[in-house]
């Protein structure tokens, strides 16, 4: 089974430390045999959304969702079962750097460009 | 009595389906078919020597015919028609079937689900209770419960919460999962009179301690259910309540409560000294005579200190006001914070009106009304309010 753990950071992270390296303690987690990949996003303020208002494209600027807690990151797993994914996600939330991680499971099928 | 049966295979066979199928779904609507034949054959033809063996085989083949009809589930009929080329040489009688209600436990009790569905789905699948009589329990419309307990099944499905027994490093957390479920159950029979649920949980925890007899906690539980349980004869009188001290023991269940005795005693032996532990053994204390108050105070102190729970601290009062009188345990309550807890002001009513002062008395035993169902508590705290009440006039 293929997870995804999203990454959720309080907002006062800053922007520096995000682009910056990875912090050491993350790192060794990302480089277990059950992380097949992952990727880190830059702060929501520089996200632009988009959406239909009464069929007129419009785009706004800052992420969908605005909230105390933005989306850091994305780590894909590979487990066996849910207590599998939860185990890579018990670790990093561990950690106490990421304000929430929330693991769902991926529809098997091939990631797009991969 | 066939349906008496049919309650007490239900979850076993079940869980076998779970394991041969690795879908709830799929599993239930299989058992459904197997036991719906049953009853049409059984009373006809006689039960089968092996109605456990029958019921999984007939269930199963239900289950291959269901998928064979469904194309796109390929992959399960390959591997279901290896296990039934394997089984062909045996009897359908003798077939033996590991029995994976535990496993099925730990999936429905398994934390990524929301409490209220794992308690739905765990009467639903080891139970055997049906939907309607689930919903009815607890109160919520049919539809609510129902999509309560596929939205669980998809779940499972979905996110492949595991089938299993967790491993050691685990089990101690989620054990603690599946007891808290049994005694959720449990208490949604006291607390509304609905004698049923109270049953089944005592039903499953017998179950749990047959699957882990070295589980302290677990015949902890179990003990704690079933000497609670024995007293609920003695609880109410003409549809009122009748307090502790007043109760007719000689309505109190003796068989159960000795057997519930036996089980703490197991869980002693086991070197058990977790929080039912604990709670079985005070509530085993509570039905002696004279009462060990001191002992019992003991006890709550050292469940405050694993549990945290003020609830338990509230109880500890009640113990200390026995020992050391009513301004000793009100000294207690009052650093308590529940106030949305109506035991917490019932019990502090009490105290305070043992202490004579009737008019803090009086406002406690209305803010435990307010807090309080329609009901034999109710009608309880009424009539002492009635009580404190003239009381207070004369004070006055």
């Amino acid at each position: 089974m293929k997870y995804v753990l999203l990454n959720y950071t309080k907002a006062e992270a800053s922007g520096e430390r995000l682009a910056g390296e990875i912090d050491p303690r993350i790192a060794a987690v990302l480089e277990r045999p059950a992380v097949s990949g992952f990727v880190r996003l830059l702060p929501a303020e520089s996200a632009t959304t988009l959406s239909l208002e009464s069929r007129k494209l419009l785009m706004t600027d800052g992420p969908f969702v605005d909230s105390k807690e933005f989306l850091a990151g994305l780590i894909l797993v590979e487990a066996d079962d849910l207590d599998g994914a939860l185990a890579i996600a018990a670790e990093l939330q561990e950690l106490d750097l990421t304000a929430a991680i929330e693991v769902r499971p991926v529809l098997e099928q091939e990631l797009g460009g991969a | 009595m066939l349906e008496e049966v049919f309650r007490d295979q239900w979850g076993r066979v079940l869980a076998t389906l779970v394991g041969l199928l690795g879908d709830i779904e799929l599993a239930e609507e299989a058992a459904q078919e197997a036991f719906a034949t049953a009853a049409e054959r059984w009373p006809r033809e006689g039960a089968p020597a092996n109605p456990t063996g029958w019921l999984i085989t007939t269930a199963r083949n239900r289950a291959i015919d269901r998928i064979r009809r469904e194309r796109t589930l390929a992959a399960k009929t390959a591997r279901l028609e290896r296990e039934l080329r394997d089984r062909a040489e045996e009897t359908m009688e003798t077939t033996p079937f590991p029995d994976e209600r535990l496993e099925l436990i730990f999936t429905c009790c398994h934390p990524a689900l929301a409490p209220e569905a794992q308690v739905g789905l765990t009467l639903r699948t080891l139970g055997g209770l049906s939907t309607a009589e689930i919903a009815r329990a607890f109160l919520v419309p049919f539809e609510t419960m129902s999509k309560r307990l596929t939205r669980a099944k998809h779940k499972i499905r979905d996110a492949a919460i595991p089938f299993a027994v967790p491993p050691d490093h685990l089990l101690p957390e989620r054990l603690e999962a599946v007891l808290a479920v049994l005694y959720l159950i449990f208490n949604e029979g006291w607390g509304g009179g609905r004698v049923d649920l109270s049953a089944e949980a005592i039903r499953l925890g017998r179950s749990l301690v047959e699957l882990m007899p070295d589980e302290a906690e677990a015949h902890a539980l179990l003990a704690l259910m079933l000497i609670d349980d024995g007293r609920r004869a003695a609880r109410l009188r003409g549809g009122e309540l009748v307090l502790f001290d007043d109760q007719d023991r000689s309505l109190w269940d003796e068989g159960q409560i000795a057997e519930g005795r036996a089980h703490v005693g197991r869980a002693l032996a086991l070197r058990g000294d977790g929080a039912y532990t604990i709670q079985a053994v005070i509530a085993d204390l509570h039905l002696r005579e004279p009462r060990d108050w001191a002992e019992i105070a003991l006890l709550y102190e050292r469940l405050e200190r694993i549990t945290g729970s003020p609830v338990v601290t509230m109880n500890r009062a009640v113990a200390v006001a026995e020992l050391e009188g009513p301004a000793a345990g009100l000294a207690v309550l009052e650093a308590l914070d529940l106030d949305d807890y109506r035991y917490l002001h019932s019990t502090r009513a009490d105290l305070l009106r043992r202490l004579g002062r009737r008019e803090e008395a009086r406002a406690a035993y209305a803010r435990a009304l307010e807090l309080s169902a329609p009901g034999p508590e109710r009608r309880f705290l009424e009539r002492r309010l009635a009580e404190v009440s003239q009381g207070a006039g004369q004070d006055g």
